[in-house]
């Protein structure tokens, strides 16, 4: 018991000073009204939950929504085949390999979504790029709307997909592969009827970790859509840094907690069922 | 046969793409750091003009310092608590819940953590103790994703530790302790660092957690992140180029301590 205690105690007891109750204080804080200079007055009161579905903050939860469901997809439409053809080299080149994908993800997210000021800009490198080419006679407008801001997230997060996807291709055994197509199975009917069942585990994964940091970003639509209150994540911020609506941001943040509980629940149920199933077939 | 090569060979092709997509943007403003003119538009030759220009940016090198201070101190830190959060997981104690709670810290927006901080910073330091946030507070904050990292990546050793060489120790009558710092910490001591050069690479780099908790002092991101919004100048590319390659040597040294293991 003293061993548990010395050993769990530090961390646990960390998390629980600077996570847990800092968590539990801004669900409190969201049924409080608001202070004068930030903070919060004591009152109960549910407005702050009124206003999130306000058409005006709707709007703004409904394009998160939006964006970050696009930026999975892309993600799971480019990173699925990447995670495939990583998995089935030789084994020796696997690791390497997959360290050059997920290599970028442990650089700074900032300094990797200001590349793409640099590459999208109307100055930048693929409007002269196309201009030289004579592609296009004027600059097109890439940065500072939704389409810089979804490939923002895309490629912050990419990494995140691979991964798990990998590793759920990579523990598939070759022989269910070879059995079907044993059984007269073509390519495409093997991937559809035996791979990608059997990763979809890995799929719903990899979607979770890109889904859920891209609803909450600040960084990739603070710097790629123009620095307005666009997503939820530079909603939050305003509602702290600028507006001082403390109440309300709170509120805010428990919507994204609480989605991502909702999918972490989700993808609980779904590994469950996989292995009831397992065991049973 | 033929179909299953030409398969192959749209998935290497897609493959390389996505690896151009990664890196292309990366190699871009490498690349514009070293140019003279320090703009897109043209080659004008090679240069270190704009490092020398960074060197000169005081506010920058403070804010550097400050983020040197801070990666240091949450690293120190964090790789004490994952350490013993990782042995205490793995031997202390079986418990699913637990090993899924680690995680938390980790997939948790940050957005939020860092909203969930200040909440709690400005009620109990700036409320009740009247204390200014700062960088003390920062470190506070980064040690508690930072943990989760170490916990995470020295586990995967530990799970590699053949334990009849502590078991001997233990029956030859070292004790508990002696043991731990003999035999223990020297087996997983890759794993360790391994895991401490991951946590100063995420503090080294986090920004919008200190942004929120920072106080008025500023953090190496936090000022960057400043200088990126007045908008796109050449020092910021070689900030960006040495930001970059500094956390890249430091994960591929982190990676290379973990394939030890393998």
């Amino acid at each position: 018991m003293r061993r548990r205690l010395l050993l769990l105690g530090p961390a646990l007891g960390w998390w629980a000073v600077f996570l847990v109750i800092p968590v539990s204080l801004v669900i409190a804080y969201s049924v409080f009204e608001r202070g004068t200079y930030g903070g919060v007055v004591p009152t109960l009161t549910l407005d702050n939950f009124a206003r999130a579905v306000d058409p005006l903050y709707l709007r703004v939860l409904l394009f998160s929504l939006r964006v970050a469901v696009l930026a999975t997809v892309i993600a799971l439409l480019i990173g699925y085949p990447a995670a495939y053809f990583i998995a089935t080299l030789p084994r020796r080149w696997r690791t390497p390999v997959l360290v050059l994908v997920i290599l970028p993800f442990w650089t700074s997210l900032l300094i990797r979504t200001y590349a793409w000021i640099v590459l999208l800009n109307r100055e930048g490198l693929i409007n002269r790029g196309l201009e030289a080419l004579g592609l296009v006679g004027e600059p097109l407008p890439l940065l500072y709307n939704e389409f810089a801001i979804v490939l923002g997230l895309v490629y912050g997060y990419l990494p995140l997909m691979i991964l798990p996807i990998y590793s759920s291709i990579e523990r598939l055994h070759p022989e269910l592969r070879e059995a079907s197509s044993d059984l007269g199975a073509t390519p495409l009917r093997t991937f559809v009827r035996v791979t990608l069942p059997l990763t979809l585990p890995g799929i719903a994964a990899g979607c979770i970790f890109v889904f859920v940091p891209s609803l909450g970003s600040f960084i990739v639509p603070d710097l790629l859509g123009g620095g307005l209150a666009i997503m939820v994540g530079n909603l939050i911020q305003a509602q702290f840094l600028k507006a001082r609506d403390w109440p309300f941001g709170a509120v805010l943040a428990l919507i994204l907690i609480a989605l991502m509980g909702l999918l972490l629940f989700l993808q609980a149920w779904l590994l469950e069922r996989d292995r009831r199933q397992a065991i049973d077939g | 046969m033929a179909r299953a090569g030409w398969g192959r060979r749209l998935l290497r092709v897609e493959f390389a793409l996505a690896v151009a997509f990664l890196y292309l943007p990366i190699a871009v403003v490498v690349g514009l750091s070293f140019n003279e003119s320090g703009q897109p538009t043209a080659w004008t030759g090679f240069s270190l003009d704009w490092y020398g220009s960074v060197l000169g940016n005081e506010d920058l090198l403070e804010a550097f310092r400050n983020t040197l201070v801070v990666g240091v101190v949450t690293t120190i830190l964090a790789t004490v608590l994952g350490t013993l959060l990782a042995i205490g997981l793995e031997r202390a104690i079986h418990s699913p819940i637990l090993d899924s709670l680690v995680y938390v810290p980790m997939i948790i927006p940050d957005i939020v953590l860092a909203i969930a901080l200040l909440s709690f910073y400005n009620l109990v330091f700036a409320g009740l103790l009247n204390l200014q946030m700062g960088l003390w507070t920062v470190i506070l904050s980064h040690v508690v994703f930072d943990v989760a990292f170490v916990a995470i990546v020295v586990r995967t050793r530990l799970r590699h530790f053949d334990r009849s060489i502590e078991e001997a120790s233990l029956d030859l009558g070292a004790g508990e302790v002696r043991t731990f710092f003999n035999i223990t910490l020297p087996v997983i001591a890759p794993g360790v660092i391994a895991g401490g050069l991951l946590a100063f690479t995420l503090s080294f780099d986090e920004f919008i957690i200190a942004f929120f908790t920072k106080g008025t002092v500023e953090t190496f991101p936090t000022k960057v992140y400043s200088m990126i919004r007045f908008g796109v100048t050449p020092e910021v590319n070689a900030i960006a180029t040495f930001v970059l390659m500094f956390s890249i040597t430091l994960v591929l040294v982190s990676q290379r301590l973990r394939e030890a293991d393998a």
